[in-house]
Parts: structure tokens; C-alpha cells; sequence
């Protein structure tokens, strides 16, 4: 089993997600050999892939590629790297996160490999075989890859949770080579980026964070949403909002939770206001602790709850906000 | 210039789902279907460019057994030209569908290929990405707002991504995967409901095409997710934060 993880950097460091799919590829097989796909400019890539070399025990090779060409982190571009990369490298198995970055590249790259993806993989019992959720995890898919290499997966960060590491662990770190662009075919870009914009805030990523705070539709505005954000602050948490929320323009769209939004899985998930539609259940029932407040005693939120209190959301807030201890 | 959305048939959205007791899948027969949300979001899309002048004709597509005409209809009573059915019972993976749309794209020539970003039932959300690939055009995909512009060719394309939203420029032709703030899907009325039985469907089947069902993927089980134990209910704020704390040790 030799596996190529397409990996994401920022700051000089692999983001969270493509730490869980190395963890993922670790699970393939006992003696899988590892090797990340990094690219992007300056001297940022050169720090993250150092730190890709020494991520993981079990990654024995980092890819770094630096250049211009992927500044931007478009779908076509980087499925015809994946390509390339797969060409040469003859890999048995490639795995990306699940998020936006994985979905929009991962099946543009394995149509051009002509095989079938396997997305959101939540579990892997052997080398070919995979459980992931369908029908917005109501069901659990168990899929066997059957065909030709290299099989491609992308995972459910949340399944494949990566272990704090202890402070004297000696990693020998993986060696670093340059990928090969001399066959890289440079046509002509039919896609452009033009801009990104995003809200910066101080909170914890929502889909890494210990707890997460959740309003829904009755919170009615967004003056009002920003209770949700003051206990959020209070605990260390990160905001999460249902899909009526961001609709009603209360808070911004990445901050949606559900079947089509983040998955998260924290410790500690609080829904204030939330009904519990079944899409929104498929964002976050693998919470360890489900905490729901709601006027309605019949929503269905109180069903997957661990601690369910009736009561007007309004009321609940500020006295929650004021006898919660501060955090340190 | 011609828009081609593809559309699949679902379970409802609203139907709660029963796992088969065989654990071959998931229970289908008697079931609401209906189109997939997402593939709702499509249409309104290019119906949309459509009546802004900026396209001529709105073909919708759909693969699977024949109950897809169903669906297909409900499309022409919201406003789509003509349907176009590829008839099969074989199970179609996103690879085959992307292979398939590929075929029909050579047909019809379309400028710009709407999908809806995931079908609710497999949540693969594959097919777009996968069929741009196969057809070497760009893609915009989770989109959340589509501007064309028919001078220059170029759709501008905003994307729901993880940190916020994502702009593009894409050349035409392109595809491009819808998400749910895109548009309000129009209901179809009782007038465009009746001329819909009127409007054409074209039947293919895949050996008409020239594609060859063959699939590298096995579903080897489904079986229903494990059930959270069931919770307490509490009476006030400090009994909350006293389990909170003492109970399950998360504060």
C-alpha cells in the first residue's frame, strides 16, 4: 500500500484536515508508505513541508511544488497534477480531506484517472473497503473499490481525529523532493481566480473546535444571533449556524451545519433554537455531548440530545452567560 | 446558446428513510419521490439565464429507469425546452453518469452544463466535478452566484467554500455544480404543467451512446447508524451546568 495525500498548507503548517487523511492513509494497512502532495509559493511551502515531513510517524516522503501555477487552489490545474503526480508515482491508494478543497479537486482528478471516487469516507475496515454515510447519515454505505489503482478516497476529517503529540517524540524526518513539472502540460487557464472573502474571527475553526455553539432560525436576527456569539466567546467555542440562519442572512454561509454544510463532531455541541431537521442532524450527531435548548418540547433536536432543556432560548442565554465559569 | 442541467430522481427530501431489513440498501418502492433539491436549484438557474436572453434553449437530462420521465416532465412544467432520457436499470455511479452527459454533451453542444453540487441520497457529490474533467472545461462548482456574460464568454461564478466565499471566472463553456442559496426553485403551475405533457423526451440508452455500463465499485452492505443512547431532560440553567461540569466533564 503506498498512498499520496494531497494536502493543503497554511502558514507554514499542514492544515488540520490533511493531518486526519494521513491519519486515514495510516489505517489503509500496517505497512503503508505515505507521501504528501504539497504546492503553493514562497518560503511558507518550504516550512510546511517540513512540517509534512514530521506530521505523522508514518510519512515517509513529502512532494513539496513550488510554483505560481498553484497559488490559487483551482480544480483544474491541480487534477491534472494529481494526474501526473499518479502517473509517476504509481500509487495504490490517494486520499484528501472532505472539504471544500478535496470535494471540488478529488473527482475531477479521478475522472481523468478513469475511477470511481469514494467521498466522505467516515470508516476503513480493509484496504479496499469503506463505510461511508448516505442519505444524509441515515444510512451507512459499506463500499468495496474494485478496480484498477489507485483507488481515491476523500475522508471525514471528524472520523479520523488526530492524536495530540507528545512533546519528546523523535520523528526522523521524511526526505523532501521535487516533483518532476517538466511534462506538465500548460495550457491555456480557463479558469480564473478572481477574489476570496472571508469573515476573520478570533474563535476556534468550526470544524476542529473542542465546543461548538449552535443557533438556528429562533434566535430572529442577527442582533440577536450575536448572544449566541458572546457565549461562544465565553466557552472557547466556535459559532455554528442551522441552514434557516444563514438563509435569513443572520451570519455568514460557512458557518452552516449539516449534510451539506461542516460536519463537526466536538465534545460539547450546544443547539440553541434549533428544531433538528434530519439535515442538519447529519452535521453534527457524532458530537460527544448534545446539549439542545428549545421552546418546542416536541423538536426533534431533543431526540439525539444528551441534555435537553425546555425553555425560551432568550431567558436561557443570559443566564447561561452569566453563571458559566469564565474561560482560563 | 443552449443550457444542458441534469436531474436526478430522489427520495424525497422529506421522507423519513428505512434501511432494507436484507441490508441490500435503502427502502425505495412506495416511497415520495421527487427531483433531487439541488437539481431543482440547476434548473431555476439556467431557466433563469434563459429569460435574462442570455440562452436560447434549456435542455434537462436524466439517467435511470423509466419512472425518470416522471421527473423529466416535472423539469418541462418548470420551464425546461425539451427532456432527454437515458434509460437504464443498471445502477449508475457518478463515473458511468459523467461518461454518459459526456456523450449527450457531444450531441447537443450545450455552452454551459448545470448540476446540482450532490444528490441527496448517495450525498457523492461527484458528478459535476467529474464530467468538467472528462470534458476538459473549467468548473465552478458550490456556487452561490452565477453572472454570464455571452460578449466575452465568461461566466463569473461565486463558490461557497470553507472559509467564506470564493470568486471565479470561468470561459464558456463550462459546468457549473449549484448550492442551496443560489435561487428559490419556482413551482411549476397548472397551465405549464399541462403544455409540459406536450414538450419532447428523447430516449438513449447507453449502447446508443456508446458507453459501456461497467462499475468498480461494490456496495457491499447498508445498514442503519449506530442510535445515540437516549438523554436526560433538566429543569433549569444550573442543573444544565452542573452535568455539564460534574456529569460529563465538558466545562
Amino acid at each position: 500500500v503506498s498512498t499520496l495525500v494531497i494536502a493543503e498548507h497554511e502558514g507554514g503548517t499542514i492544515k488540520a484536515p490533511s493531518v486526519s487523511a494521513v491519519a486515514a492513509a495510516k489505517s489503509l494497512s500496517d505497512d503503508s508508505s505515505i507521501s504528501l502532495l504539497l504546492a503553493g509559493s514562497g518560503p511558507s511551502l518550504h516550512e510546511a513541508a517540513s512540517h509534512a515531513a514530521s506530521c505523522h510517524p508514518s510519512v515517509s516522503q513529502a512532494n513539496p511544488l513550488l510554483t505560481n501555477k498553484f497559488k490559487n487552489p483551482l480544480a483544474e490545474p491541480w487534477a491534472k497534477l494529481v494526474h501526473l503526480v499518479q502517473q509517476s508515482g504509481g500509487y495504490s491508494h490517494i486520499i484528501a480531506a472532505s472539504n471544500s478543497f478535496g470535494k471540488n479537486v478529488i473527482p475531477r482528478a479521478a475522472a481523468l484517472l478513469d475511477v470511481s471516487p469514494i467521498t466522505d469516507v467516515t470508516g476503513i475496515s480493509e484496504s479496499h473497503t469503506f463505510v461511508r454515510p448516505i442519505y444524509a447519515g441515515n444510512a451507512l454505505s459499506t463500499v468495496r473499490y474494485t478496480g484498477a489503482n489507485p483507488c481515491v478516497l476523500t475522508i471525514r476529517s471528524t472520523s479520523f481525529p488526530v492524536p495530540q503529540k507528545s512533546v519528546d517524540s523523535k520523528v526522523d524526518q521524511a526526505p523532501i523532493s521535487q516533483v518532476d513539472l517538466s511534462t506538465f502540460d500548460e495550457d491555456h487557464d480557463k479558469s480564473r481566480y478572481i477574489s476570496h472573502t472571508s469573515q476573520d474571527s478570533e474563535r476556534p475553526d468550526l470544524g476542529n473546535a473542542r465546543i461548538v455553539i449552535t443557533g438556528g432560525r429562533a434566535l430572529k436576527s442577527a442582533e440577536n444571533f450575536k448572544m449566541i456569539e458572546k457565549l461562544a466567546n465565553k466557552l472557547g467555542a466556535a459559532v455554528g449556524a442551522t441552514r434557516a440562519a444563514v438563509d435569513a442572512g443572520f451570519v455568514p454561509n460557512d458557518l452552516q451545519v449539516g449534510q451539506t454544510g461542516k460536519i463537526v463532531a466536538p465534545e460539547l455541541y450546544m443547539a440553541f433554537g434549533v428544531s433538528g431537521a434530519i439535515q442538519h442532524l447529519a452535521g453534527m450527531r457524532d458530537s460527544k455531548v448534545i446539549v439542545a435548548v428549545n421552546k418546542d418540547a416536541d423538536a426533534p433536536i431533543f431526540q439525539v440530545a444528551d441534555y435537553g432543556l425546555v425553555g425560551d432560548l432568550f431567558e436561557v442565554i443570559p443566564e447561561l452567560l452569566e453563571k458559566l465559569p469564565e474561560k482560563k | 446558446m443552449k443550457i444542458m442541467v441534469a436531474i436526478k430522481r430522489v427520495v424525497d427530501y422529506a421522507v423519513k428513510i428505512r434501511v432494507k431489513p436484507d441490508k441490500t440498501g435503502v427502502e425505495t418502492q412506495n416511497v415520495k419521490m421527487s427531483m433531487n433539491p439541488f437539481c431543482e436549484i440547476a434548473l431555476e438557474e439556467a431557466l433563469r439565464i434563459k429569460e435574462s436572453g442570455f440562452a436560447s434553449e434549456v435542455v434537462a437530462v436524466s439517467m435511470g429507469p423509466s419512472q425518470c420521465v416522471d421527473t423529466l416532465r416535472t423539469g418541462l412544467a418548470m420551464g425546461a425546452d425539451r427532456g432527454i432520457h437515458v434509460d437504464s436499470t443498471a445502477t449508475l455511479f457518478p463515473l458511468s453518469v459523467a461518461k454518459l452527459l459526456k456523450a449527450l454533451v457531444e450531441v447537443e453542444k450545450p455552452t454551459l452544463l448545470i448540476l446540482g453540487k450532490q444528490a441527496i441520497d448517495d450525498d457523492c457529490n461527484q458528478t459535476g466535478q467529474m464530467i468538467a474533467g472528462l470534458l476538459n472545461w473549467p468548473q465552478g462548482t458550490f456556487a452561490s452566484k452565477v453572472i454570464v456574460d455571452k460578449e466575452k464568454q465568461v461566466a463569473t461564478v461565486d463558490r461557497e467554500i470553507d472559509d467564506g466565499i470564493e470568486t471565479l471566472s470561468l470561459d464558456l463553456p463550462a459546468v457549473i455544480t449549484t448550492d442551496l442559496r443560489l435561487n428559490q426553485p419556482r413551482y411549476a403551475t397548472l397551465p405549464n404543467i399541462m403544455k409540459a405533457k406536450s414538450k419532447p423526451i428523447k430516449k438513449y440508452t447507453p449502447q446508443d451512446l456508446k458507453v459501456e455500463i461497467k462499475s468498480d465499485l461494490e456496495i457491499i452492505q447498508v445498514t442503519e447508524p449506530p442510535k445515540r443512547k437516549a438523554g436526560v431532560m433538566v429543569s433549569s440553567v444550573d442543573e444544565l451546568i452542573n452535568k455539564l461540569k460534574n456529569e460529563a466533564n465538558v466545562i
